[in-house]
């Protein structure tokens, strides 16, 4: 029997950890913006602005994130954008979490009741000062547990692009073995180091949550 | 002769296919404190959000200390009011809410700043001097570090009306102020209201169902019913001798129910 310099293994799928948590960061980072964005637009008083929101958030809801990928790598090159594997990945990660997190957005600014907005209006706010100052803080905490769901999927979503040739944590993963013929080491190893990212994500979450509700009870019926 | 700070003229309004204001008009003079006293679905509410902009009006007019509220001039015409013409309006009025709508994520004291640091900006010191001010005469200036959830609803009450000071309106509309607190409770907010009355030359417009309170506070009562004024006056002749029947069925019926007249 041959035994096996795990050291070298496990190097290579270190390195693909890096590019997963690469790949979640860039890619909460963009789903948070797209989040705002479309969520915000989505309650705005203006038509189009609405439409359009609303054309996002059901195109990427409604097309699974594998194709989404494929488009971004494969075909907007046929309309001159060329993206790295990465770009590709966070682009079509970012935009597809934040489609879901337009929802959350949404819903947790309407749930901020109509006693409030007209409080706001009897202050003589404007629309724009109301959402910043009155609705988007007491909206906030209400959306900082789908968040840290949403960022979870976000991971888990990362191991698509090995589908793009990127090397993330699963692509290594199967390249080490293909090379050792283990199954099992990779994948125990890759298990843990996915559980972990997500258990600093969650605990991360809950400790914003905490910070931004400190000092805010009975806001959240 | 001075002119009315407020003119409604023959409004409409409807939800949908229920008609609450009918060709409703009033006039309310500069300094004037007013009651609406009448039965519940009468139109009280609604009329003061009218005048808050809070609901529009299907048909009329209103005026506001010489600007038309919902409307604007353009090229001689009347238009619709558009949002910053909306601003200007808003800036004469202001409103308390029957359940105080206080910021639950800002303390008392950034609960009165800041409409007046955003709206007309004024310096934070400024701000909260002037707050501390008004706290202080609505009997608060130690709970200006308090969140709201760690006030009673009398202590709430008094912020909000703190809040809506801050403005300094020309006009004040109370909406059923009291009606959401315990009754040991009440008083502290109709003394503030009281002081108000007397202390300040701001046309206030109350509605209420504490007639005792509506008698000492008002210089004219109005009495609604489906949306008309049934039958106004001094506060003694509406309540000592009202004329029209369904007035006299309103106040026996509240008699009855244990308030005090
Ligand atoms: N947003 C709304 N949608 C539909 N109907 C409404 C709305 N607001 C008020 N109404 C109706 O309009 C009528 C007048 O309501 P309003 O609140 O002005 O009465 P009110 O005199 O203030 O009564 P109360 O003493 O109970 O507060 C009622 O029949 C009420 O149901
Ligand atoms: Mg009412």
């Amino acid at each position: 029997m041959i035994m096996i310099d795990w050291s070298g293994y496990i190097g290579l799928i270190l390195q693909g950890a890096l590019v997963t948590l690469q790949l979640t960061v860039m890619g909460c980072a963009l789903a948070v913006v797209a989040a705002f964005a479309a969520g915000l637009g989505r309650v705005s008083r203006f038509m189009a602005i609405r439409m359009l929101a609303t054309t996002y958030i059901e195109f990427f809801r409604g097309t699974s994130i594998f194709v989404q990928l494929f488009w971004a790598y494969f075909v907007l090159p046929f309309a001159g954008i060329t993206l790295s594997p990465m770009q590709a990945g966070v682009l079509a990660l970012g935009l597809n979490v934040g489609a879901y997190g337009a929802e959350v957005v949404r819903g947790a600014i309407k749930a901020i009741g109509r006693e409030q907005r007209e409080a706001c209006v009897a202050l003589n706010l404007t629309r724009r000062q109301a959402m910043r100052h009155v609705i988007l803080p007491q909206a906030l905490p209400l959306m900082l547990p789908t968040f840290g769901n949403n960022a979870i999927e976000l991971l888990k979503g990362t191991a698509v692009v090995s589908l793009i040739s990127l090397n993330d944590m699963t692509f290594q993963a199967q390249v080490v073995r293909a090379q050792t013929g283990s199954t099992l080491i990779p994948f125990v190893t890759i298990l843990v180091l996915y559980f972990a990212m997500a258990w600093v994500i969650s605990r991360g979450m809950r400790w914003l949550e905490h910070r931004v509700t400190r000092g805010l009870d009975g806001v959240r019926a | 002769m001075t002119a009315p700070i407020i003119r409604i003229d023959n409004i409409t309004k409807s939800f949908g296919r229920l008609t609450v204001l009918d060709g409703l008009s009033m006039n309310v003079m500069p300094g004037e404190k007013l009651a609406l006293i009448g039965p519940s679905g009468s139109g009280k509410t609604t009329i003061l959000r009218i005048l808050m902009t809070l609901e529009h009006i299907n048909g009329g007019q209103i005026e506001v200390d010489g600007g038309q509220l919902f409307h604007m001039e353009k090229a001689g015409a009347l238009v619709p009011a558009d949002e910053r013409h909306l601003h200007t309006m808003r800036e004469k009025i202001g409103m308390v809410f029957q359940h105080f709508n206080l910021f639950p994520h800002k303390c008392v004291l950034d609960n009165v700043t800041l409409a007046p640091m955003l709206t007309k900006g004024v310096p934070r010191a400024d701000a909260e001097k002037n707050a501390m001010v008004l706290l202080d005469m609505v009997g608060l200036a130690d709970k200006a570090k308090s969140m709201p959830s760690q006030l009673s609803g009398g202590q709430k009450q008094r912020v909000a009306i703190a809040r809506a000071l801050a403005l300094s309106p020309k006009i004040m509309l109370f909406d059923e102020v009291t009606s959401a607190l315990d009754p040991e409770l009440v008083e502290e907010v109709l003394n503030v209201m009281r002081k108000l009355a007397e202390e300040t030359d701001m046309t206030m417009l109350l509605v209420t169902h504490e007639m005792g309170f509506a008698h000492d506070f008002a210089d004219r009562v109005l009495f609604f019913d489906r949306g008309k004024i049934v039958e106004e006056g001094k506060p003694d002749d509406i309540f000592s001798h009202p004329k029209q029947e369904r007035t006299q069925a309103f106040l026996r019926k509240i008699i009855a129910a244990g308030h005090r007249v």
